[in-house]
């Protein structure tokens, strides 16, 4: 393992942004840390950085403890939300800056920095100053200036964060472009659960400073551990009940008992339903269905989402494909079944 | 309203800064005359450029102006010196401390300039305190000549101007952003390099700033060279007031202030452009 955190903790007054959290990440792994504010991800970062001390845990980065070590001697590199470019030096300056620091000769960090440039294609945009440079163009001068010195480790604070959408996601691609290319590990924290999904060979979730899921981007989305990842990632309908004992699974919201194709443990007590798993039917006259009224319509583009009230009183959260058809109206009565492996229990 | 309020900017600068200058200027191309007031106005007496020509060409005046343009850059550059760190102190202090801190700061102002200047002198005689314990220390055997001296000078203008120093300074520390220095830590900077990468150079629009709000005023004193400098100290301060209250040489004194207005532009424009420039 390239890097090993080891019951880390850290405490800000009353609230404990990291609480006793295990994580270890792979050479050469592109890893996202997701969260909502407050989850502890930032945090997480800057005590790894070492802009926060924990207090207590252990960071062992190829076997060496980092936590005796400031920040400078770290290392790791990290590109900043803001980007923290400096603004009295030109492009190429704030480039070569680490380099100047690790003593590289001065031929060197020329072609280097004009490597570095390159790779982020603001090739001859060395004399500029950074002020002068477009939100996406800062962006990659941070980028490049974080991975000048090769770095093992790159942590990057929501690094897609102030751009624009469009943008945004053609910069996501570069990014994991750039991960393959270097052969660096990435941490990156994001609160978008797309991106995470979307860029990331495993995601970490995080709330309340634990660690609540770790896994493969599919994994996490298809198999959610909790009640908070599976609102988190999608937005999956949290179905609260009992097991009935005989491998159903008695949902008093919706009025039915759901039958799950996998066994639920007794002390299962909601099971998560994606709204893209549920289908429209005729009748709701099979195992896994249920009749509700159609209280709201949102058009979303490439779906419409529905919100429907079941007779039991819960409200659930409904895709409807375009290719299905005009979605129905508000106020209208509709049957709605799913497959019996939609439904994923939940462990809290 | 709106209309007003640049009106009334208008009139505060005509008012109280063109038509003093101008006052001073036409004094500085009349002529001297016995009587009251010491002068004949040009429309009397005739334009006159002899002020001019004598404080340009007598060594003496050239010198007052030279010693005053020295003297106050010491006192900008000490209180530059030492402001720095009492500036980035305060805005690294806890939120809890600054508030008293800055009050400390300020807390000499709130005794009259005189009675500090005369404190000093308490101080520093020959028979003052710094003396009488040096020697009851059995350090020294005769006192030190610690009062009229450079050091005095420059202690009494440091203890005058060191808050102008500090509070744009401090302006200028407290809107740094301090994700740079950590950005410049995270490459590998240790913490004095940061310092003189990042921290310093970010600080020279302040230090611009400190450094006038110091070496304007310092240029024209005359008080804390008359009183604590050595004698003699050459500062155009002391000769404004010999020439117009002891020699009553208006005509002069205006010529001689008119020169240092327009030596303290020059500096005045340079820092104006450092601080501007990004």
């Amino acid at each position: 393992m390239l890097l090993s955190l080891q019951g880390l903790s850290k405490r800000f007054g009353a609230t404990l942004a990291l609480d006793h959290l295990d994580l270890a990440v792979a050479a050469g792994e592109f890893l996202t840390l997701l969260g909502g504010s407050g989850s502890g991800k930032s945090t997480l970062l800057r005590v790894i950085a070492g802009f926060e001390a924990a207090d207590s845990g252990k960071i062992l980065l190829e076997g060496r403890d980092l936590a005796p070590l400031p920040p400078h001697a770290r290392p790791l590199n990290m590109m900043f939300q803001s980007y923290a470019l400096f603004p009295h030096l030109s492009v190429a300056d704030n480039v070569s800056y680490g380099l100047k620091r690790d003593g590289v000769a001065k031929p060197e960090r020329a072609r280097r920095v004009e490597q570095a440039l390159a790779m982020v294609g603001l090739e001859g945009f060395g004399g500029r100053s950074p002020q002068k440079l477009s939100g996406g163009q800062r962006q990659r001068v941070a980028l490049a200036r974080a991975l000048v010195k090769r770095p093992r480790l790159l942590l990057l604070d929501e690094p897609l964060g102030a751009l624009d959408a469009n943008l945004r996601e053609r910069t996501g691609f570069e990014l994991r472009a750039l991960q393959r290319e270097t052969g660096a590990a990435f941490i990156m924290v994001t609160h978008d659960q797309q991106e995470a999904l979307a860029l990331a060979d495993r995601v970490a979730v995080l709330e309340g400073g634990r660690l609540v899921q770790l896994g493969p981007p599919r994994a996490v989305y298809d198999q959610p551990a909790t009640r908070f990842v599976a609102g988190f990632l999608g937005g999956a309908n949290v179905l609260e009940g009992m097991p009935d004992g005989q491998g159903g699974f008695d949902c008093p919201g919706l009025g039915v008992t759901l039958r799950p194709a996998v066994a639920i443990p007794a002390d299962c007590r909601a099971c998560a339903l994606r709204p893209e798993r549920i289908a429209h039917l005729a009748h709701a006259d099979r195992p896994n269905s249920f009749d509700g009224i159609v209280e709201d319509v949102a058009f979303r583009g490439d779906d419409s989402l529905l919100l429907v009230r079941a007779s039991g009183g819960a409200l659930l959260r409904v895709g409807h494909a375009e290719e299905d058809g005009p979605p129905p109206e508000r106020g209208s009565r509709i049957a709605l079944g799913w497959e019996a492996a939609a439904l994923v229990p939940l462990h809290s | 309203m709106r209309r007003l309020l640049p009106l009334a900017g208008g009139a505060w600068l005509a008012g109280f800064v063109a038509a003093p200058l101008l006052v001073v200027l036409v004094l500085a191309i009349s002529t001297a005359a016995e009587g009251v007031p010491p002068f004949d106005l040009p429309w009397i007496g005739g334009i006159s450029l002899d002020a001019f020509s004598l404080v340009l060409t007598d060594g003496f005046y050239v010198e007052s102006l030279g010693g005053a343009l020295l003297v106050a850059g010491g006192a900008a550059t000490l209180c530059l010196l030492l402001a720095f760190p009492m500036a980035l102190g305060l805005t690294r202090a806890r939120p809890t401390w600054r508030g008293p801190l800055l009050f400390a700061l300020l807390l000499p102002f709130w005794t009259g300039f005189l009675p500090r200047i005369g404190a000093w002198i308490g101080l520093l005689r020959d028979e003052g305190w710094v003396n009488t314990v040096l020697e009851n220390l059995g350090l020294i055997s005769a006192p030190l000549p610690l009062l009229y001296s450079w050091p005095a000078l420059f202690l009494g203008m440091l203890h005058a101007y060191l808050p102008f120093a500090v509070l744009p300074l401090y302006a200028s520390l407290s809107r740094r952003d301090p994700v740079l220095e950590e950005a410049a830590a995270d490459l590998g900077a240790t913490p004095w390099t940061v310092f003189f990468s990042v921290t310093l150079p970010l600080a020279i629009p302040g230090a611009a700033a400190a450094f006038l709000l110091v070496f304007i005023p310092a240029a024209g004193e005359y008080v804390i060279p008359e009183l604590l400098g050595p004698p003699g100290t050459p500062m155009v301060g002391r000769v404004l007031w010999q020439e117009f209250f002891q020699n009553r040489d208006w005509p002069t004194a205006a010529a001689l202030a008119v020169l240092l207005l327009a030596l303290l532009l020059a500096p005045i424009r340079l820092f104006q452009r450092l601080g501007t420039r990004r």
